[in-house]
């Protein structure tokens, strides 16, 4: 591994790793069971340097910021470091937003130029909103068929010159990245993450979890993801290992992809993990009974020996065949994004198949705590890692206050907004809005949110204010969204939900009409974003004088009524 | 040549097949992640179902947004 305490900048990390591990192999990027590229650091190099040579003639300096809106593959990682070498501020979105909300965070973030591919061009393009997103000059799409109508774009694979680019480099206290962690129907929140972020994040992580030359990471999480980003780029290429891209996540062929790769590490969110349970609990409760019975004895003999630490080797013999099927050489499954069952992690971890499962937020880079196997524990999220300040503030009784941090890797603030970076810290610690407590061996428990919002199984943060505008101009007198667990607190980080607060005119009533109303504009949602029900409430909303609705106030209203009879499912 | 109509029905009755419910429960315009109470993982399952019956590859991002099975049928339709 590169020596990153020796590091200002990602670009320059990135760049001596290029010749560092020239001959190793970088990247894999597979269609379905199609191996479509296979690209040493030297092949990969070549690639990126005409890139970031064009972008340089095509005036893209020190401190702009381009955006990647892309699926899983090598042309993220080279677009990626071409800007980073040219000095530039990279901005990933997550390619599942709508256009609309896409064109909304390319203009909070005045990118100059958007790197993206053509089906979701197709889609951009087209977009009204596009009009206002007036600094993006500079458009490069791949992929595009021959003779398609680019509206203005040009073809990324057009877009080179072969003269060497200049490396610009930047100090660790510069932006690399403005990650949105939420905002795209309300208020943005663009976290400037620094050089610094990135590099001490790296360090921490890969202590615990380490990449060499050899070392094949499958990556399924979407790159533009903090985890993805740090242990499906950063991480492995500062230490020469591959990273192994799919274009698909069809569950088929992510199977598949770990024997036919050999894959050392993954990272899921828990909706792919518990996925992956299920499919493997399903073929153990087919076998003979016979066959059942050895395999459970083997799965307790693999539990005995690994009760204090992990032993790979002996767990690959006792259970073969489990191993084999991811592939023989997993050393761990890297679980984030959000809160896991605990009986799912352990799951893995009794058939050998250590899971390090941590806790971080985008605020804070890519990790906070993660579990350091000595020994498993599935019932916390692991403790803090090297260079993390946490503490627990205002603790109850039982020990449990709000989660905060201080670490290098914490953001420098949020874009544009001082306001929201002032509430967000508190004398130099982040405030996390997560509740959880420390047990007597340091390893941090959570135990709910304070603040009013979801993050979904597949790892999504949702904001009630994020989704309200496509209820506006609802029949109704007045209504709000809010996360149920904040109205009526619950200690639990799963299975979270939205509810829908409506105060009815007078003399109106809740009809059919107005429910199939609801419900088409909650259609209109990405599904995971949809509200679970509605709450009627008989008053009217408390406001300011500006008359913004006290959120505050209302959900402690709504926590008079009863949770379960209040909520009438759509 | 099939219909889009006649697309659509095949869908409909393969998902119906697919999760086990009964046969004309689900109508075109449902949305399917809510009528059968699937994710975004069982509908990926579901997509290469698809794909083997029509003998087409549908790649992800097609389905990207889509929650109703007569916009699905529009995708498989125009790769048929």
């Amino acid at each position: 591994m590169l020596d990153l305490s020796k590091y200002q900048s990602i670009g320059a990390a990135l760049k001596d790793a290029m010749t560092a591990f020239s001959a190793e192999t970088c990247l894999i990027e597979a269609d379905r069971d199609r191996e479509k590229e296979r690209l040493t650091y030297k092949d990969f190099q070549s690639r990126a340097h005409p890139l970031a040579r064009a972008l340089q003639d095509a005036g893209f300096a020190a401190g702009d910021r381009a955006s990647i809106i892309m699926t899983n593959q090598s042309k993220w990682l080279i677009s990626a470091y071409s800007i980073f070498f040219t000095g530039g501020v990279l901005v990933p979105l997550d390619y599942k937003l709508t256009p609309a909300e896409h064109w909304q965070l390319l203009k909070h973030s005045s990118a100059k130029v958007l790197i993206t591919e053509y089906p979701i061009w197709r889609q951009l393009c087209n977009a009204p909103e596009r009009a206002a997103a007036e600094d993006v000059k500079l458009v490069l799409v791949t992929e595009a068929p021959a003779g398609a109508d680019l509206a203005g774009a040009q073809r990324w694979e057009e877009f080179r010159n072969a003269a060497e680019p200049a490396f610009v480099p930047r100090e660790r206290k510069d932006v690399a990245c403005i990650v949105y962690s939420s905002g795209t129907g309300g208020r943005p929140k663009g976290c400037m993450m620094m050089h610094e972020n990135y590099l001490a994040q790296c360090v921490a992580l890969t202590s615990l979890y380490p990449f060499w030359p050899g070392v094949r990471y499958l990556s399924i999480l979407p790159t533009n993801h903090a985890i993805d980003f740090m242990v499906g780029f950063f991480g492995p290429f500062t230490c020469g290992a591959c990273v192994v891209h799919l274009r698909t996540l069809r569950p088929e062929f992510v199977r598949e992809a770990f024997p036919k790769y050999k894959i050392t590490y993954v990272s899921l969110v828990p909706l792919v993990l518990k996925n992956l349970q299920k499919g493997l609990q399903a073929r153990f409760d087919e076998l003979p009974s016979g066959k059942r019975r050895v395999f459970n004895f083997l799965v307790a003999v693999n539990k005995a020996f690994t009760k204090s630490k992990p032993r790979l080797g002996l767990s690959r013999k006792l259970l073969g065949q489990v191993h084999a099927a991811f592939g023989g050489e997993l050393h761990a499954i890297i679980v984030g994004g959000a809160f896991t069952e605990p009986q799912t992690l352990q799951f893995f971890y009794d058939l050998g198949i250590p899971v390090a499962n941590g806790y971080g937020l985008t605020e804070a880079g890519t990790a906070i705590t993660v579990n350091d196997l000595n020994p498993f524990r599935a019932d916390t999220v692991g403790k803090p890692l090297s260079g993390m300040e946490v503490k627990i503030v205002d603790p109850g009784e039982d020990g449990v206050g709000e989660v905060y941090v201080r670490s290098k890797t914490v953001m420098a603030g949020y874009l544009n907004d001082p306001e929201l970076t002032a509430e967000a810290f508190a004398n130099g610690w982040l405030k996390t809005g997560d509740l959880g407590r420390f047990d007597s061996t340091g390893h941090l428990l959570l135990s709910g949110r304070k603040r009013n919002m979801i993050v979904t199984e597949e790892g999504k943060n949702i904001y009630p204010e994020d989704i309200e505008a496509v209820f506006e101009s609802l029949p109704v007198k007045e209504f709000c969204v809010f996360a149920a667990n904040y109205v009526w607190p619950k200690r639990s980080m799963v299975g979270e939900q939205l509810i829908l607060a409506i105060h009815l005119e007078n003399g109106q009533s809740y009809t059919d009409a107005l429910r199939n109303d609801i419900i088409a504009r909650n259609n209109r949602l990405l599904n995971y974003k949809r509200v679970h029900g509605v709450v009627l409430l008989e008053e009217d909303f408390p406001r300011t004088a500006s008359l913004k609705i006290k959120r505050n106030l209302l959900a402690e209203r709504l926590a008079q009524l009863d949770r379960t009879s209040a909520i009438l499912p759509l | 040549m099939r219909t889009l109509d006649q697309t659509t029905q095949e869908v409909v009755d393969l998902a119906a097949r697919h999760f086990n419910v009964a046969a004309g429960t689900l109508a075109p315009s449902d949305d399917f992640f809510k009528k059968l109470g699937i994710d975004s993982l069982q509908a990926l399952e579901l997509l290469s179902r698809l794909e083997n019956h029509f003998g087409i590859e549908l790649p992800d991002y097609e389905v990207q947004g889509v929650s109703d099975f007569r916009t699905l049928a529009e995708r498989i339709q125009s790769r048929l």
